[in-house]
């Protein structure tokens, strides 16, 4: 009976062992010497920092309300933005299936081309749009074209990775089944791989052209067409007003974008 | 076992079906989408003539942007660490915060009007691409990293809070319902049935975050909001290509680093 | 006349899964090849349409080297031998007329592949074919709508599609319930007497083997222990392909319908 009570005097009720509370301590320390230091070494006049809210508020005093005026303008800027988005959507969609098909190992014609074609997303994925657009522009001089291109060339990464990621998910069976029969290379990809793939191809080129609406809202902030570019101007002039109204036609069109993906998700899908 | 032929003569041809059974349905796409084409592209207004320049363009911007000069390397470290600090300072403000505003915007635990609320904060800095709300933040508080702090923290509330507020919407009701049931206020509540089941995730997600930041870091200082891309954008506006693609090459190494560690942690967590 | 000697297969340096066979086939004869999991059965089946790359022998068809053939000839080789396999590997998204059809992709060209023109000759073959077989009707439907035993029939008719000289077939019935599995069973068996064409059979199922197949083969850890008719397949020959250890999945009483359940049969 002692016994029996002492081992319950013992029973000390603890969330985690030693060693978990040991790590858990260590990374909470790390992660708070990062942000000390990442706070004190920032280059930041910190009684800004304080009138922050006082200037954000004032900035949106002075957009309200929204100007009605140039709303034909902003209409066809939106217009201008959804045609960059969806000719590059398109456009990407020949170069991205190619460069998917060598990227993926089980269909790539050799290593060589699996290396290049790995080489192609992730130089693809790692630079931003915004970046692509900046080097677009400076080739091509300020206009829709580098917009376009720089949608194309971040979209390649995106839709590239993500089906060789799903023609290395397809069942071999089917492969195999065409290969027993004779089957060239060609003809195999058409009636095993092909197929197969179809339902993500349209899902991901879907989601694709949803993400490349916003994106081309931005290209104009560097010259690259599209809204962004009524924008810069009406920040540049400090037209507040219609600022807001850009932004609010900004939301309208992204919200109008995903109405039309979840739509035709469910269509296709 | 097998049923009854119920074609009594046998059809001799076979044509594939076609995609879409109604053929109206199916040639009207068509004939949609090319003239829709056709449009879109015609409406543009290229620059034929300015466009046309590119490839001597091109060829000197390359043959300027290479070897990539690394001569430079002070300014562009100074870039790389006010972006880190722009990232880390965000994705914590941001994971924290979201955590409210994912309460707010969760169905099945907010009142009628705070769950609009919070939803149409999410939909709104979700609706805005960082840099929209970069060159915002820049024209109300100056050009410097507290602009990008402040945009990469909205950015992470959007993202972050709305797959928190999913998460929670797809809690075990259960376990609320017991912690009702022993009388529990409110905010004891939140804290034993709800934050235990999506804790988890968040860690995971402020992970996925601190790497999407870095990467957004880079690029809201195109518009003047701190860090590595206004280097970059400077160093394109003086036409230091060599030390732009120097920039370049350092960005892309630290992204692929950056998601490599990321999907690391996150595989060690979940 | 399928013709194999001496037939090795090695993966990488371990220990060989097939260690030296002989086998001759002729005629229209359908013979089952049984053994436990693991003996080698489906390396065996699948070295002959170098699905797997044999190590060393020689492996002949109607007089034809299949062992070191190359692209387009060993496609050539390929269209001569028809295969059916344990997961059916049908073309699921695609009608079951065009998983008939691509029995015939080694031989048209590839712009009648993709736009599915195929010759008339292969559109009659291929409805008389289905009609036989029971899955007409179901031209224009989806395969992976149709029930386990028809998706073999669908296997069956593709494979056959090719016109092929020899048909191997992988476990046919080891994913269908064992009525279906008898049901295919029969149909393998009078389609190769029909259409006079020798039929390979990996088979689980003992009692299956010997009600429908006219020959046994017994494997045992890559090698051939026994080779003879059903009425010679005894218990001791049983318990030499089964070690005696492992459970058989048939005992030699004449019970087609008892325990052929699915689940065991999982591995090939």
């Amino acid at each position: 009976m002692v016994d029996h009570a002492q081992q319950l005097a013992d029973r000390i009720w603890q969330r985690y062992d030693r060693k978990t509370r040991l790590i858990r301590y260590g990374i909470l320390l790390a992660t708070l010497m990062v942000v000390v230091w990442a706070v004190r070494d920032i280059d930041i006049f910190w009684p800004w920092v304080w009138d922050a809210p006082n200037q954000i508020s004032s900035l949106g005093a002075r957009m309200w309300p929204p100007s009605p005026a140039g709303l034909n303008n902003i209409f066809n800027a939106l217009l201008e933005t959804v045609h960059i988005a969806t000719l590059a959507t398109f456009l990407t969609i020949f170069l991205a299936l190619p460069v998917a098909y060598i990227a993926a190992q089980n269909t790539t014609p050799n290593r060589a081309c699996l290396w290049l074609g790995r080489f192609i997303l992730v130089s693809s994925r790692s630079v931003n749009t915004i970046i692509w657009a900046l080097l677009f522009v400076a080739i091509f001089g300020p206009g829709v074209l580098a917009g376009i291109l720089a949608i194309v060339f971040r979209s390649i990464g995106f839709i590239g990775k993500l089906m060789g990621e799903a023609i290395e998910e397809i069942d071999r069976k089917p492969v195999e089944a065409m290969e027993a029969s004779g089957a060239s290379k060609a003809k195999v990809i058409v009636y095993a791989i092909v197929p197969q793939v179809m339902p993500a191809f349209f899902a991901i080129v879907i989601l694709r052209w949803d993400i490349n609406i916003r994106e081309s809202t931005v290209l104009g902030l560097v010259g690259a067409g599209g809204i962004g570019v009524i924008l810069q101007g009406a920040i540049d002039t400090f037209a507040w007003p219609t600022v807001a109204t850009i932004l609010i036609a900004i939301i309208a069109l992204v919200l109008v974008g995903e109405a039309i993906t979840s739509l035709l998700r469910s269509k296709v899908l | 076992m097998t049923p009854p032929d119920p074609q009594p003569s046998v059809p001799r041809t076979w044509k594939k079906p076609p995609f879409i059974a109604n053929p109206l349905v199916r040639y009207g796409i068509i004939i949609v989408a090319v003239v829709y084409l056709v449009w879109a592209f015609g409406s543009l207004p290229f620059n034929w003539a300015r466009i046309s320049e590119g490839i001597p363009r091109a060829a000197r911007i390359f043959s300027g942007g290479f070897p990539p000069s690394f001569e430079r390397f002070g300014l562009l470290l100074t870039g790389f660490k006010e972006s880190f600090q722009i990232a880390i300072l965000a994705t914590l403000l941001g994971v924290l915060l979201s955590i409210p505003f994912a309460v707010m915007a969760a169905r099945n635990i907010a009142p009628m009007p705070i769950y609009l609320i919070g939803r149409s904060v999410i939909i709104i800095s979700r609706s805005f691409h960082p840099v929209i709300v970069a060159i915002l933040f820049v024209a109300a508080v100056g050009f410097g990293p507290l602009a990008g702090i402040l945009t990469l923290t909205l950015y992470s509330i959007g993202f972050v809070g709305k797959l928190l507020a999913e998460e929670i919407e797809e809690i075990d009701w259960g376990q609320v319902e017991a912690m009702r049931a022993t009388g529990a206020g409110y905010l004891a509540t939140l804290f034993y049935a709800v934050f235990p089941q999506i804790l988890p995730r968040q860690v995971g997600l402020s992970m996925y975050q601190l790497d999407s930041n870095l990467r957004a870091s880079a690029v809201v200082g195109i518009v003047g909001a701190g860090g590595i891309g206004g280097t970059l954008m400077n160093a394109f506006g003086r036409y230091d290509y060599d030390f732009a693609f120097a920039i370049l090459l350092i960005i892309i190494a630290v992204i692929l680093l950056s998601e490599g560690i990321s999907g690391w942690v996150r595989k060690k967590i979940w | 006349m399928l013709e194999i000697n001496n037939l090795v297969k090695r993966y990488g340096q371990s220990e060989a899964v097939l260690k030296g066979l002989d086998l001759k086939v002729e005629g229209n004869s359908v013979v089952s090849i049984v053994g436990a999991s693991g003996a080698g059965k489906s390396t065996m089946l699948r070295c002959i349409n170098r699905l797997v790359e044999p190590t060393s022998g020689s492996i002949k068809l109607n007089g034809t080297e299949l062992v070191n053939l190359k692209g387009a000839e060993l496609r050539r080789a390929r269209r001569k031998i028809g295969m059916v396999f344990q997961g059916f590997n049908l073309l699921d998204r695609l009608t079951v007329m065009e998983n008939v059809l691509a029995g015939r992709l080694g031989y048209v060209n590839l712009y009648q592949a993709i736009t599915r023109r195929y010759p008339q000759t292969d559109i009659e073959r291929a409805f008389s074919l289905m009609e036989r077989v029971g899955i007409a009707h179901y031209a224009n439907k989806r395969a992976d709508e149709l029930s386990g035993g028809e998706r073999q029939r669908v296997g069956v008719v593709r494979a056959l599609m090719q016109e092929p000289e020899v048909l191997l077939a992988d476990e046919p019935t080891a994913s269908l319930d064992p009525r279906t599995s008898e049901q295919i069973m029969m149909l393998l068996q009078s389609l190769a007497s029909e259409l006079s064409l020798p039929v390979l059979i990996n088979i689980h199922n003992v009692a299956q083997a010997k009600t429908y197949t006219e020959r046994i083969v017994g494997l045992r850890h890559g090698k051939m222990i026994f080779d003879g008719l059903p009425a010679d397949f005894n218990k001791e020959a049983l318990d030499a392909i089964y070690g005696g250890i492992e459970a058989p999945d048939e005992t030699v009483s004449e019970q087609p319908y008892s325990s052929a359940e699915v689940a065991r049969h999982d591995s090939a």
